[in-house]
């Protein structure tokens, strides 16, 4: 079985290297190293006129709204159907129409944000609108999924009891298994708005609003200095979600 | 007796005004997000944007299967596939040398404790630099590469290798210093080299950790190779991309259905890997 795994790994990335064929001496000549030095040159320095670094702040603003918005709206449909789907005796969906569910699920899981955005622009028109829905749409797919298997891996003992004893299904749902597993349920959250932070600052790249539509925008037009500042925005905006994050994880555990 | 119950009430008391406070603190920061983030979902039902979702959805089906298509997406998958591999690789290049640089427990001056020090120095640095790395997002690079390296797939690979050779970096610290323990202080007083430490504690402690964190990262990484496309950096989104330029619904549902074909493949893979590792 090993040999078996080393094997197929060692074909994969030789055929993979075939495959793309790159030309490392094209690209690590003289020449190009000269040329990639010159393109960073010209990110520097950052454009910090006071106008312009309005804009970034509104478009972080809008990035952070996304992100949050998104993450929220998933959370409340990702519990909605894992409560509906949940493994149970008397579950409020039948074993046929929960699979179904969770077909759907994997749908919206396994299309990735962008391509979401990329379609719903036709409808939803330009803006961080479609880069929400976008969000919302893989991010229910994702916590509806952990959600179910929390929720199914959890001891149901207590809303056992709590039916046996005349609640209802909602009832022990609530008290049995959604309190017990509330810490786990914010971290999955707190995880997801992570990921959906980096998602939200590039959704831009289809149209989707953001930080992401003011950098494909000034590339475009090659004001690297402006990009630059994007980018650097983006860098900062990121690192402090991942620090607030992590550190509202912590002091849950 | 009568005190501690009074005490009691009023923290009660104390507690309920504190979480009216903050819900109310936090529904006035929630509620400007929808005007920020145009929420409008009433706009989706117009008359006009209805009409063009109708029209797009229904040119969805039947989705595109003729041979020739066919044979691009197929060729567009496997080259997706190439990207990722090669880009994972440029990663390990990356962030296996790093994330042994960085590690505080393969380091004598942190182990003796000085505060200041030069490798120190150039720890904190290298770390800076992963950070760097992997929160500028990959299409981001690719974004930049693209303008660098021209339209192809050179762009895709050389973002993936930066983005995930700082999160490899990162974590295979992080990893190693979770195998440190009781056997490599005992190592380091005998005197075994760093190497040896290494090549003799901490690796066979979380090989198989290491192993199966770079085989998800390699699922991520055909995740996001599939949206390079978008950016011009190759693989199956350069398609989808034109296909939805041109509104050719047919041909964006096989995509599709493509994609989730490739990224269930890749799940498969990798769990048959993680599964012979154990």
């Amino acid at each position: 079985m090993k040999v078996l795994s080393t094997v197929l790994i060692l074909s994969l990335v030789t055929s993979s290297f075939m495959w793309v064929n790159i030309g490392l001496y094209e690209f690590l000549n003289f020449e190009s190293i000269k040329a990639i030095g010159r393109f960073i040159d010209e990110f520097f320095p950052p454009n910090l006129e006071k106008t312009f670094l309005t804009s970034v702040a509104i478009a972080l603003y809008e990035t952070l709204a996304m992100s949050i918005l998104g993450t929220f709206f998933a959370t409340i449909f990702g519990l909605t159907i894992a409560y509906m789907i949940v493994e149970n005796k008397k579950s409020v969906l039948d074993k046929f129409q929960s699979s179904i569910f969770r077909g759907l699920l994997n749908i919206l899981r396994s299309i990735p944000e962008v391509v979401w955005a990329a379609i719903l622009i036709i409808s939803a028109g330009l803006g961080p609108f479609t880069g929400c829905l976008a969000i919302i749409i893989h991010t229910t797919g994702v916590l509806g999924r952990l959600f179910t298997d929390a929720f199914e891996n959890c001891t149901p003992i207590s809303s056992r009891t709590l039916r046996v004893n005349g609640c209802s299904f909602f009832q022990g749902f609530i008290y049995g298994k959604f309190f017990q597993l509330t810490p786990q349920i914010i971290s999955y959250v707190l995880y997801r708005w992570e990921n959906n932070i980096r998602v939200a600052s590039i959704l831009g790249i289809v149209g989707a609003g953001g930080l992401g539509q003011l950098l494909t925008f000034n590339l475009g037009l090659f004001l690297m200095d402006k990009a630059a500042t994007v980018i650097i925005a983006t860098m900062i905006l990121i690192v402090i979600v991942d620090g607030l994050s992590s550190t509202i994880r912590r002091s849950l555990n | 007796m009568k005190g501690k119950r009074m005490f009691v009430s009023l923290t009660k008391n104390h507690m309920v005004d504190r979480n009216l406070i903050i819900g109310l603190v936090l529904i006035v920061l929630f509620v400007p997000l929808f005007p920020a983030s145009e929420f409008y979902p009433w706009r989706l039902f117009d008359d006009r944007n209805f009409d063009i979702t109708l029209k797009f959805l229904s040119s969805f089906y039947p989705p595109k299967v003729d041979v020739e298509f066919l044979s691009i997406i197929f060729f567009g998958s496997l080259q997706t596939i190439a990207i990722a591999t090669v880009g994972l690789v440029f990663a390990l290049i990356i962030g296996v040398p790093a994330s042994l640089l960085i590690t505080n427990v393969l380091s004598f001056s942190k182990i003796e404790q000085e505060k200041t020090s030069f490798t120190g120095f150039v720890r904190y640095a290298i770390r800076l630099v992963l950070i760097m790395l992997r929160s500028i997002p990959e299409i981001v690079w690719a974004l930049i590469f693209v303008r660098v390296v021209g339209l192809g797939p050179m762009a895709g690979i050389l973002a993936i290798g930066l983005t995930y050779g700082g999160m490899l970096g990162k974590v295979y610290a992080e990893i190693l210093e979770s195998a440190a323990g009781i056997k490599h202080i005992q190592g380091m007083q005998i005197g075994y080299s760093r190497f040896q430490i290494l090549a003799y504690v901490l690796i066979p402690q979380s090989s198989l950790e290491m192993i199966s964190y770079t085989v998800y990262r390699w699922e991520c990484a055909i995740r996001s190779t599939v949206i390079m496309g978008f950016v011009g950096a190759g693989g199956l989104g350069f398609q989808l991309e034109s296909s939805l330029k041109m509104l050719q619904g047919g041909e964006v549902l096989t995509i599709l259905i493509a994609f989730v074909v490739l990224v269930w493949l890749a799940d498969q893979f990798s769990s048959l890997i993680r599964r012979s590792v154990r």
